[in-house]
């Protein structure tokens, strides 16, 4: 046993070598802005965030490329935590500290979050989430540019209940096992009673991250589906999981026009490695999705099109565009024109320039950083898989919304502000 | 094909005057309103020509195309209305595999009104199966027809059923005084209740026994290469998940050249990948067993440390060769989907063809290991080194073969998990600790040990799962386990006798 910790340790070490190994891209002109980048490349959440490095290095390329941010270029640090919570909180110190980055476009998970969080406080860095999450949570140093649970799981179960979801009567909530499924569940549990879905009519299950056997699982909701009245899962299971159950729903012929299955991080991107014919119908609720057609978006999915082939990414004739790609995107350009509009790089005013920054956006409309609380007002769509692995929207907010970050269905929510606390 | 197929609707929208269909009605498949739209899928299955079945079947792969020439699209509400009116239409359809699969699709949605259509379509039917699943059919639909001697015919003939809703359906005719105010039906609809009943627990218990195999055929295969390494030569070998890891990159590999030089053959790499595989990771194993592990015998805790670094390096190569991601292999078509036993019991084929594989690669290393000259001198080793080496067993040649031995099975093992799991650089550190569960709660230098450990820590997985859930299950195994082992350090079989003590 003793030994065993030993290894550990050894690993962990080693680990973080390894790691470090992957930082060497700073250059040595001193009129650049460094920005860093945060995004496990290895490990369980690498198949969600390696797509979204790729996107940062696009933009800042893009943004570079018509002349910079205050006639300066953008000078991208790339680090990988390795799907390691504790590693991100050093590598975000190291970033900011070491590296003495201007932002951080970072972090998919809510536990990376949560474990960066105080570091960016305690340095007073600043941090763009650009993933879809609980909520919950205001940082001064944060800007959240994916949803918030009313953007996405709220319209997504009242999808389901109404005619054209199937008026789903039974739920199955389905995560992994940490702090975002956990809490939406907690939230959309309270909104189904408030709807009058009585507690037996609600299953939850959890599972490890990385969990690949998925055979129980599915024999549970079959039983569960089977007591009667329509039942529909919402599942919030995160990372290379999805894999081994979207594999395992096709195999045992679970159809979406009998228990469909509406997922808050499943993709385009996650969606690659399946074969998507056994899961036509199934659903995905975001804020973009590639089959989105407008001019924005069509030059948007081009660009990274193109970055695929100019970097010889793996698969590049096959590569997508999803929502947190989206997200990042749009914080990278918004976090541009607000230095621009501060004149420096300096935390505190780049977070007052941040308040109402607009931005012409792939999904179609001009979205705004709300003034107060550090979120985006996004349009929700609803989208069904397709046969090819892209979705088919079925149902879409008339336009952006504004974030809850407090959901209102967690009891004393009501008492608290809509912006974060700045002393 | 896309332009004919526009052509076939261009053609249905403007000459439909020598077709039975309305034009009008194949607008209405564009409207934006779902309700629109199943009233026009509605009246184009009545009228059961077969160009409207055509239209529909386009409107349901997503090709067919409204005026402007864009996609018309579906929600999972009008999928089930298309999918349901078709079936009505192909039950008389001539393909015995087409009206099976109408049946059952009927089944889901049944009523009232369907109740002269299935009448028509039993009498028609001449296939047993078939007939079985249409007289469920008929009697979901007549459940509630106004006849006392229907309703109680409907009532019997629903026990033969297997579905979990026709269980729920049927205990709450049983309690439902209003709707059936004839006692005699409703104990009737009770007893075919517990019929139904007992059959989906049967089928509830079969599930996860074959989950349980399932997850013990994959621990086997993971651990059976360990067994021999660790069990029969006392190596402690830290990098086994990484062999595992080469044999499923292997599978990848061939993936790729069958893909790249056989387009034809693509549905059989898997077969070509299981020598690959086996022969991949036999190589690096004998390399590492001739490099390192050799100058390390009878010192356990540097082999530990040692194939530990290894096992770091073999992953810094895949990510090198490979990259960080995980790599896709899709399951060849033979593997996918399932075989149906009770409508709530689905067997994925993946799964039944690694079970069987780890069931061919059991007796391999049977015959191996008990019927070879190689699998003598291997025993021979194990039992009593110097005295082996006494009567002319080349030891270290065999030491060198039993390792890759162990490491190529581990890359058949590969194989396997590539079917079932993600393929990634550290795919192996997942497996490594199971594995080793295995080998120890079986009893160190017994293959028997292990086989019957890795069915019975599946089994028991599976089972604590069904009932606390994932999380709680892994804690619950490696509790147990820990509880066994000090309970039982030998293992389930120990070995007798006077090599033991060595």
């Amino acid at each position: 046993m003793q030994n065993r910790r030993n290894f550990i340790k050894v690993t962990a070490i080693t680990a973080a070598l390894a790691a470090a190994g992957l930082t060497s891209f700073s250059a040595l002109a001193a009129d650049t802005i460094k920005v860093g980048i945060l995004h496990s490349l290895s490990g369980t959440m690498a198949i969600s965030e390696t797509a979204l490095k790729e996107t940062a290095l696009m933009t800042i390329d893009e943004i570079n490329a018509k002349g910079g941010v205050m006639g300066k270029k953008l000078e991208p640090v790339v680090v990988d935590p390795a799907s390691n919570w504790p590693l991100f909180a050093e590598k975000a110190r190291q970033l900011i500290s070491q590296d003495k980055v201007a932002v951080v476009f970072g972090c998919w998970t809510s536990v990376s979050r949560k474990s960066v969080n105080p570091v960016f406080k305690e340095l007073n860095g600043l941090l763009f989430y650009p993933v879809q999450y609980e909520g919950e949570e205001l940082e001064k140093n944060v800007f959240y540019t994916g949803a918030a649970p009313n953007q996405q799981a709220i319209p997504a179960v009242e999808y389901l209940m109404s005619k054209d979801g199937g008026s789903a009567k039974r739920w199955v909530l389905l995560g992994t096992d940490y702090v975002y499924p956990r809490t939406t569940n907690k939230i959309l549990r309270a909104f189904l009673k408030a709807k009058g879905v009585a507690d037996a009519d609600i299953m939850e299950e959890y599972t490890p991250f990385g969990h690949s056997d998925y055979q129980t699982i599915i024999a549970k909701i079959k039983k569960f589906a089977g007591e009667g009245k329509k039942t529909a899962v919402v599942s919030t299971i995160n990372g290379d999981s999805n894999v081994p159950f979207y594999k395992e729903l096709g195999n045992a012929g679970l159809k979406a026009t009998d228990v469909p299955v509406v997922a808050f991080s499943v993709g385009e991107e996650e969606l690659r490695g399946v074969d998507t014919k056994p899961l036509v119908g199934h659903l995905a609720a975001w804020n973009y999705f590639e089959s989105i057609k407008n001019p924005e978006n069509t030059a948007f999915i081009k660009l990274y099109k193109d970055w695929a082939k100019k970097k010889n990414l793996p698969n590049a004739d096959t590569v997508v565009t999803n929502d947190p790609m989206e997200a990042t995107y749009i914080g990278i350009h918004m976090w541009a024109q607000a230095v621009e509009k501060a004149k420096s790089t300096d935390t505190d005013k780049v977070i007052a320039a941040m308040a109402g920054q607009k931005f012409k956006a792939p999904d179609g409309f001009e979205i705004e950083m709300d003034p107060k609380n550090h979120h985006l007002h996004k349009p929700v769509f609803i989208g069904e898989v397709k046969a090819d692995g892209q979705f088919n929207v079925v149902w879409k907010t008339k336009g952006p919304i504004k974030a809850q970050p407090w959901s209102p269905y967690i009891p004393g929510n009501d008492k608290k502000k809509d912006e974060p606390d700045t002393k | 094909m896309k332009h004919v197929l526009v052509a076939l609707i261009l053609a249905c929208l403007t000459l439909c005057a020598s077709a039975a269909l309305d034009p009008l009605l194949v607008r209405q498949l564009a409207a934006e309103d779902s309700d629109e739209k199943i009233a026009a899928i509605e009246a184009l299955a009545k009228s059961g020509d077969p160009e409207a079945v055509a239209i529909l079947k386009q409107l349901d792969e997503g090709t067919l195309k409204d005026e402007q020439g864009e996609d018309i699209t579906i929600n999972n509400r009008v999928r089930g209305k298309i999918a349901e009116a078709m079936a009505a239409l192909r039950l008389f359809d001539p393909d015995k595999g087409a009206r099976l699969v109408a049946v059952k699709e009927l089944l889901a949605n049944i009523d009232p009104g369907m109740a002269p259509m299935l009448a028509k379509a039993r009498e028609h039917e001449g296939e047993p199966s078939i007939k079985a699943l249409l007289d469920q059919a008929y009697a979901l639909a007549t459940i509630r027809a106004a006849d006392p001697a229907a309703r109680l015919a409907a009532v019997k003939a629903l026990a033969t059923s297997g579905d979990a809703n026709v269980r729920t359906l049927l205990l709450d005719y049983y309690w439902n005084k209003t709707a059936e105010p004839d006692l005699a039906i409703r104990r009737a609809a009770f007893a075919s209740y517990l019929e139904v009943q007992q059959r989906i627990e049967i089928a509830d218990l079969v599930g996860k026994v074959f989950s349980g195999l399932s997850l013990g055929s994959i621990l086997l295969l993971a651990a059976l290469g360990l067994a021999i390494t660790y069990g029969v030569m006392g190596v402690i070998n830290m990098a086994h998940g990484e062999l595992l890891m080469i044999g499923a990159y292997a599978t990848y590999a061939m993936q790729g050249l069958f893909r790249a030089h056989l387009p034809g053959y693509v549905d059989w790499y898997v077969l070509a990948a299981v020598p690959v595989a086996f022969f991949a990771a036999a190589t690096v194993g004998i390399l590492l067993e001739r490099t390192v592990i050799r100058r390390l015998y009878g010192r356990p805790l540097e082999t530990l440390l040692a194939t530990w670094g290894l096992s770091l390096i073999l992953i810094q190569a895949a990510r090198v060769f490979f990259g960080a991601q995980n790599v896709e292999v899709a399951n060849p078509t033979w593997m996918s989907g399932g075989i149906e036993v009770l409508p709530s019991i689905v067997l994925p084929l993946n799964r039944i063809v690694i079970i069987g594989f780890s069931l061919f690669v059991l007796s391999l290393v049977w015959v191996l290991m008990n019927k070879t000259r190689v699998g003598l001198f291997v025993r021979a080793v194990t039992q009593n080194r110097p005295m082996a080496g006494c009567v002319g067993v080349p030891t270290s040649r065999v030491d060198t073969l039993a390792f890759g031995l162990g490491a190529g099975i581990a890359g058949l093992g590969g194989v396997a998990l590539s079917q079932i799991a993600n393929v990634g650089p550290d795919m192996g550190q997942g497996y490594i600790v199971d594995s080793f569960l295995v080998v120890v709660v079986g009893g160190v230098g017994q293959l028997a040990g292990a086989v019957w450990a890795a069915l019975g820590l599946g089994v028991i997985a599976k089972f604590l799962e069904g009932w606390t859930g994932a999380v709680i299950a892994k804690i619950a195994v490696l509790v147990f386990v820990i509880i066994f082992i000090q309970k039982r350090p030998q293992g389930i079989f120990a070995l007798k006798g006077r090599f033991v003590e060595n």
